[in-house]
């Protein structure tokens, strides 16, 4: 097993629910609950030392009991390391700890999720729909259940009529 | 204190108006400015709310999605070669490297080996699109910051390298040029040759871009200590590429994650000191000096060989068989219609595109089509920290800080 998970397996022997390795990509599953301390570690254990944050992303697994999955991918420029940490959360609680006071960089990453997927980040200093209008009614468009062509909102526009020439 | 005595006599009391008397204490409160969605200096649509305290940014927040068309959802819809036209529209001054990062993450996600040949032309093709976005960027950044003549030079040199393309593989900016598993085709002698004399006509034109800049008053004074970032808030809020170089923090994904025929290269990785606006400029151009290194290089070493991997259940059959050879249409009808069946699992693959790290995040669950993907773009991750940059600079500066971070829209909002 890669030294980064055998180290994190050992320091938290409750919350870490997976580890995996595959393509190169070092990769572990936490609680929800051991989110903030697993990303505290990995920002501050001179071991791991994951100073630079690369993307959050979010996944949406339907069927699942748990079925959002918010993925944070960090980077130590120090050294040259890349780890990608994984919690689950169920829909009926779509809340989830903000890693915005550990990673600057995460604010706008997170509004991303929260405006695309629809979880909440708890404590995040400015959460609101970063791409998508303010007043969009329609949901969360990168979840699954949400329609290619949407819902049609656009629909509801109110359209000049043609100007006869 | 010309301006102060200004004041007083338009403040003087008036004796036609009596009221006047009780004016001379001024009326002081933040303003709010809408910058955008339409200002030139933008690139693109973009809006940002600025606080301002006469002439200083308190607070500035970015306004975004003008441009989101739902990228990373019409991805889930399409087979994985279906998706390399869409990563044009991303970046669409530098298409080349969006499908250059794209092919490699899908890569990644199949495991599949590129031939030697064909990772030599995607490298030679990449840095020829980092000096066209290179010369994009300073054109942009000098006229922003109100140098024209910059502007003229980098264009028509551009378009040299545009006219290139076009001939490679038939559009100048959506080019879509590059394929899962190797290139669409090869360079002909004739644009190795235009290559060549480009590269020989190219660098005096650097040293005349930087003549133009250096000596420059106006530039020295609008860039030198303008939009300062510390390599710690730099790497705290995840910028990439120039903008984090240039304050002084050395992460290039040429060097320290190499992929393409970099390794095969040398050339250096060009780190700012002091994080402001002058040191990414000047990054930038330094880079042009390697970019042309690097395809020399390329062209030297690059032998004779396939352009395409050798898994036909993946990659594309040539153009030429598709239509002569009914096997080979049935392969490019099945890969377009159906795809091939990805391995279930999850990857992470990220670039040095020249505005930064651009990253595909891709999961699968096997089968033709990605099951999420979501696309990492600098000049999104970039504009979060533009309130923490712009705090405490003129509102002119503004437009400096979009520049700097060379952002453009399409990726910026996806």
């Amino acid at each position: 097993m890669h030294p980064l998970l055998l180290r994190i397996q050992h320091t938290f022997s409750v919350g870490v629910t997976n580890v995996s390795e595959w393509r190169g990509d070092v990769s572990v599953t936490v609680t929800r609950d051991k989110l903030r301390e697993v990303a505290q570690f990995l920002r501050d254990d001179p071991g791991m030392d994951f100073d630079y944050i690369v993307h959050v992303s979010s996944v949406d697994w339907p069927d699942d009991e748990e079925r959002f999955e918010v993925v944070w991918e960090f980077y130590s420029i120090r050294k040259r390391q890349r780890i990608r940490l994984k919690t689950r959360v169920p829909e009926t609680d779509c809340v989830v700890d903000s890693l915005t006071d550990l990673w600057k960089g995460a604010d706008f990453m997170e509004r991303e999720v929260y405006d695309m997927m629809g979880i909440r980040f708890r404590n995040h200093p400015d959460l609101r729909r970063i791409l998508m209008p303010d007043d969009y009614t329609e949901g969360y468009p990168l979840r699954k259940d949400f329609p290619l062509r949407g819902k049609g909102w656009r629909d509801t526009f109110d359209f000049l009529d043609e100007v006869p020439r | 204190m010309a301006f102060e005595d200004q004041r007083t006599t338009v403040y003087k009391v008036n004796p036609e108006h009596p009221e006047s008397e009780t004016l001379p204490t001024l009326r002081t409160e933040e303003l709010l400015l809408n910058m955008g969605p339409q200002h030139p200096s933008t690139h693109g649509v973009l809006k940002v709310i600025l606080e301002l305290e006469g002439e200083r940014l308190v607070k500035s927040t970015p306004v975004m999605g003008y441009l989101h068309r739902g990228v990373e959802k019409l991805a889930e819809d399409g087979t994985y070669h279906q998706f390399i036209p869409h990563t044009d529209r991303l970046d669409y001054v530098c298409a080349m490297y969006n499908n250059f990062a794209y092919c490699r993450a899908v890569e990644k996600l199949l495991n599949l080996q590129v031939p030697e040949r064909a990772e030599y032309l995607r490298t030679i093709v990449a840095e020829v699109q980092r000096i066209i976005g290179h010369q994009f960027w300073l054109s942009a950044q000098a006229l922003d910051i109100g140098a024209m003549t910059v502007f003229f030079y980098c264009f028509r040199d551009r378009e040299i390298l545009l006219d290139w393309f076009d001939e490679l593989c038939g559009a100048r900016l959506t080019t879509s040029w590059y394929r899962i598993g190797g290139v669409e085709r090869d360079l002909t002698p004739a644009l190795i040759d235009k290559l060549k004399q480009f590269l020989d006509y190219f660098p005096p034109k650097i040293d005349e871009y930087q003549v133009f800049l250096e000596k420059n008053r106006i530039w020295l004074g609008r860039t030198k200590g303008v939009a300062v970032i510390s390599a710690e808030d730099a790497v705290n809020f995840g910028l990439s590429g120039p903008v984090l170089r240039g304050s002084g923090v050395d992460y290039d994904l040429r060097k320290y994650e190499p992929y393409g025929a970099y390794p095969k290269c040398e050339f250096s990785v060009p780190v700012g000191k002091n994080g402001d606006t002058y040191d990414r400029y000047w990054i930038r151009v330094m880079e042009l000096y390697e970019s042309v290194k690097i395809i020399r290089q390329c062209l030297e070493q690059m032998q004779e060989g396939p352009i395409m991997a050798d898994a036909p259940s993946v990659t594309l059959p040539p153009k030429e068989r598709v239509f002569t050879n009914l096997e080979a249409m049935i392969q490019q009808f099945k890969l377009f219609s159906q795809g091939f069946d990805a391995p279930p699992g999850e990857i992470y693959c990220g670039t040095e595109a020249h505005k930064g790290e651009l990253g595909f995040h891709i999961v699968s669950t096997g089968g033709g089509k990605p099951y999420r993907l979501k696309i990492r773009a600098p000049s999104f991750i970039h504009m979060g920290a533009f309130d923490h940059m712009a705090r405490g600079y003129m509102i002119s500066d503004a437009c400096t800080i979009f520049g700097t971070y060379d952002i453009v829209m399409g990726e910026c909002d996806r």
